[in-house]
């Protein structure tokens, strides 16, 4: 099911945190509010790390990964990076790449299959990914917009793309990744979807904005609801309820 | 890439597939729409942003009464009718500021009706905003104007001191005669140029025109400069001053002359101004007078424009004035030369025979002189001319002429035609000239009554001054003298008459004149 949730009172979660399958990268906030709630959803299933990369809280944008493996781009210092080796599981490979488009969480959207990366990211970045996080790569734009990993979200039950993405690319991404794919907003209309919403194969977590129609599509595209049945009337009730007065 | 939903190529060249716009739900309400910048259905929008928040829904406006100005502020007021695009450009400039601060730009307004004596001006305004992404919203706002009440400065001066002027143009020429003045009265009335004047008095020598605005004198002056020869002088008088901010009110004169050469006059040239002017014979008549002095020798049938400021140098008087002009009849023609056109008036060069009216019958007196009215006259017309002969003159410069040349006795100047009185069939406006009651002399008034008669009688015959003014259709005019009139009377012509359109109003008349009165002196 998908959480609302405010880093800082920002609404744009995909900014400050990272989720996949097998770990969760959190961004070091002011209060632990941010951290908490990724703690009481994942604790129990998958580790939840406070890093920075590069000294920077944005770390949801610099780096990409799934159960897989982790990229990190150039910027990491060494202490983030062993910081990162020490805190995942040995099966994630955690690799620091040397690449001129150094936000990588921008420039490369992933599910544990395929992955989908900006028209002009280098060969050997390209094989990189492949080898690292185990992925078919697909050099692709979102209805136009080349920053694919900032215009669209998806894992490896479906995915949310930009509202603008003409029904033919819709068809087309479909094709390629093999999930179903729908395009909507995040956020109260906003059309930077990695940006709002980090989502993996049984959670996601929205930004606060986010109306309960835009939380109904992205907990019916990724397949949320049917993930814990038993809470299902909870679900609709956060997702029914717009705000808090 | 699915098969079957790639369009053919549109002989570009380069394979482009169709696009075809998904839906996206709208993110309040949920409905299915086509995606836009702020991926929130029409009605959401317009529900949730206001985007005439913080638009003013009232504003005031002052009015002048008096002279339906509308203030725009600072100062200035500008004249506008009701509902009018005047009026709409007014409100819509006190709105500008508020307007622009916000972003917002106007893409309509209109009128909403209200009674005008409610004193509220209602406009309907369309207002478009970029909000949320950058979509933009049109929406209408009313806007509801108070109309106060306000006599404006000009209005406010006037109601208090009526008479108050702040310039005059006192417009002089020194001869006996008023022809000057009741032409340069029709050519006023003509062109408006008195439409300004708060009041026109006559003064001994002339008129005086007052006017509120020193602008509006100049305006006069600038007009008196194109049509007729002048003179002025200007003075300013102060009247009070602010000294706080440096305002200075004055009192403007502006002080014309008009050259006292009139037409029909007889000049005496000195020898120098005859040499000056190429030798132009020493007696010349006045023809024309426009913004130059037209001199015509009549010997020579040499026509001379005068300017001036040349007239200024020389400053000659007239020695016979049309006052002294004698009747004479004409008793033998003999053409000289053809007929010639001289700077548009035509002249004839012949030897006359001619006796005094007064001597005819009485004595033998006769003379023999040439003359440059050849065309006009033929044997026992009545001429009018100077008589030189039996003149007793005060002129230095006609001594001179008559020691150095020989003058002729008579010099011709008009044809004459019988006195009758008959009524016409057009009419002159006149302008409302204030009388000085305190000048006037013993008989004037006839004096005036005759001069205007005669002035009457030039406009008939001469067809180029009557080019200049506007006449009127007479209705009370009755013809039972048509056939009596004499073939060669000069009458004018039914077609250069305006038909007279009295409202009951006599300012009002809407001209039906066939004849382009184009040829404006302007």
């Amino acid at each position: 099911m998908a959480n609302r949730i405010q880093f800082e009172n920002n609404c744009e979660i995909g900014v400050f945190s990272k989720l996949t399958n097998a770990y969760c990268l959190v961004a070091i906030g002011g209060s632990e509010n941010f951290y908490s709630v990724f703690e009481s959803e994942l604790a129990d299933v998958i580790p939840v790390v406070k890093t920075s990369i590069g000294g920077t809280r944005i770390i949801g944008r610099l780096c990409v990964g799934n159960k897989n493996g982790l990229l990190l781009p150039h910027t990491t210092t060494d202490q983030e990076l062993q910081h990162l080796r020490n805190c995942l599981p040995d099966q994630v490979v955690v690799q620091r790449i040397d690449e001129r488009l150094s936000a990588l969480g921008n420039c490369i959207a992933c599910n544990d299959h395929v992955a989908l990366t900006h028209p002009d990211l280098d060969k050997a970045t390209e094989e990189l990914i492949a080898d690292v996080l185990g992925v078919e790569v697909f050099r692709q734009t979102i209805a136009g917009n080349i920053l694919v990993g900032s215009y669209c979200a998806f894992s490896n039950r479906g995915g949310l793309v930009h509202p603008h993405t003409s029904i033919e690319d819709l068809d087309e991404l479909s094709t390629l990744l093999q999930v179903p794919l729908v395009a909507g907003t995040v956020n109260r209309g906003s059309e930077v979807i990695a940006a709002g919403m980090t989502v993996n194969d049984w959670t996601a977590f929205c930004g606060s904005d986010t109306t309960a129609t835009e939380l109904s599509v992205i907990e019916s595209v990724f397949k949320l609801r049917e993930s814990q049945p038993a809470a299902i009337v909870d679900d609709m009730r956060k997702s029914l309820i717009d705000s808090y007065v | 890439m699915l098969p079957g939903s790639a369009a053919p190529a549109a002989g570009s060249g380069m394979f482009v597939p169709t696009q075809t716009v998904g839906t996206v739900l709208c993110c309040i309400c949920g409905v299915s729409m086509q995606p836009n910048p702020a991926n929130m259905c029409a009605r959401c929008l317009r529900a949730r942003v206001d985007i005439t928040e913080g638009v003013p829904r009232h504003a005031a406006v002052v009015y002048c009464p008096d002279c339906a100005s509308y203030l725009q502020p600072p100062r200035s007021w500008l004249r506008a009718g009701p509902e009018s695009p005047e009026l709409m450009q007014i409100l819509l400039r006190r709105l500008n500021r508020p307007l622009a601060r916000l972003r917002i730009s106007l893409s309509g307004a209109e009128f909403v009706f209200s009674e005008p004596h409610s004193k509220r001006l209602r406009l309907k305004l369309r207002l478009r905003r970029e909000v949320l992404h950058g979509v933009v919203i049109e929406q209408t706002h009313p806007v509801e104007f108070t109309v106060h009440d306000r006599l404006c400065d000009a209005c406010a001066r006037a109601q208090s001191n009526p008479d108050q002027w702040v310039a005059v143009v006192q417009l002089r020429q020194h001869v006996p005669h008023r022809r000057t003045f009741l032409y340069l009265e029709q050519l006023f009335l003509k062109h408006g140029q008195a439409s300004l004047a708060l009041r026109v008095a006559s003064a001994p020598g002339g008129l005086d025109f007052f006017f509120s605005s020193r602008s509006h004198a100049a305006r006069l002056v600038d007009f008196l400069t194109t049509v007729a020869p002048i003179r002025t002088q200007t003075a300013k008088q102060l009247v009070s001053h602010n000294t706080k901010s440096s305002v200075y009110n004055y009192k403007h004169t502006f002080s014309v002359e008009i050259c006292p050469i009139c037409r029909e006059d007889l000049i005496a040239l000195s020898p120098q101004v005859s040499r000056d002017l190429g030798g132009l014979g020493p007696l010349v008549l006045c023809i024309k007078v426009t913004n130059a002095i037209a001199l015509l020798d009549p010997l020579t049938l040499r026509v001379h424009h005068l300017e001036e400021k040349k007239y200024r140098a020389y400053n000659f008087k007239a020695a016979l004035t049309s006052k002294q002009l004698v009747e004479y009849i004409v008793l033998d023609i003999e053409h000289e030369s053809p007929e010639i056109t001289v700077d548009g008036s035509r002249y004839q060069l012949a030897y006359a025979q001619v006796a005094r009216a007064s001597d005819f019958g009485k004595n033998d007196t006769m003379f023999t002189v040439r003359t440059h009215l050849g065309h006009l006259l033929n044997p026992g017309d009545l001429a009018l001319g100077y008589d030189l002969y039996g003149a007793n003159l005060n002129d230095d410069d006609m001594d001179t002429a008559m020691m150095r040349h020989s003058l002729p006795e008579v010099i011709l100047v008009k044809k004459s035609y019988e006195k009758r009185p008959r009524t016409r069939r057009w009419k002159l406006k006149r302008l409302p000239v204030e009388e000085d009651g305190a000048n006037k002399a013993k008989g004037e008034e006839e004096k005036r009554a005759d001069e205007y008669e005669e002035f009457l009688r030039d406009l008939e015959r001469n067809s180029e001054m009557r080019f200049q003014i506007d006449l009127y259709k007479d209705e009370d005019y009755r013809s039972e003298m048509a056939s009596t009139i004499g073939d060669d009377v000069p009458s004018v012509p039914i077609e250069e008459l305006i038909d007279d359109l009295s409202l009951g109003d006599d300012d009002e008349d809407e001209g039906e004149d066939a004849n382009a009165h184009a040829g404006m002196v302007a």
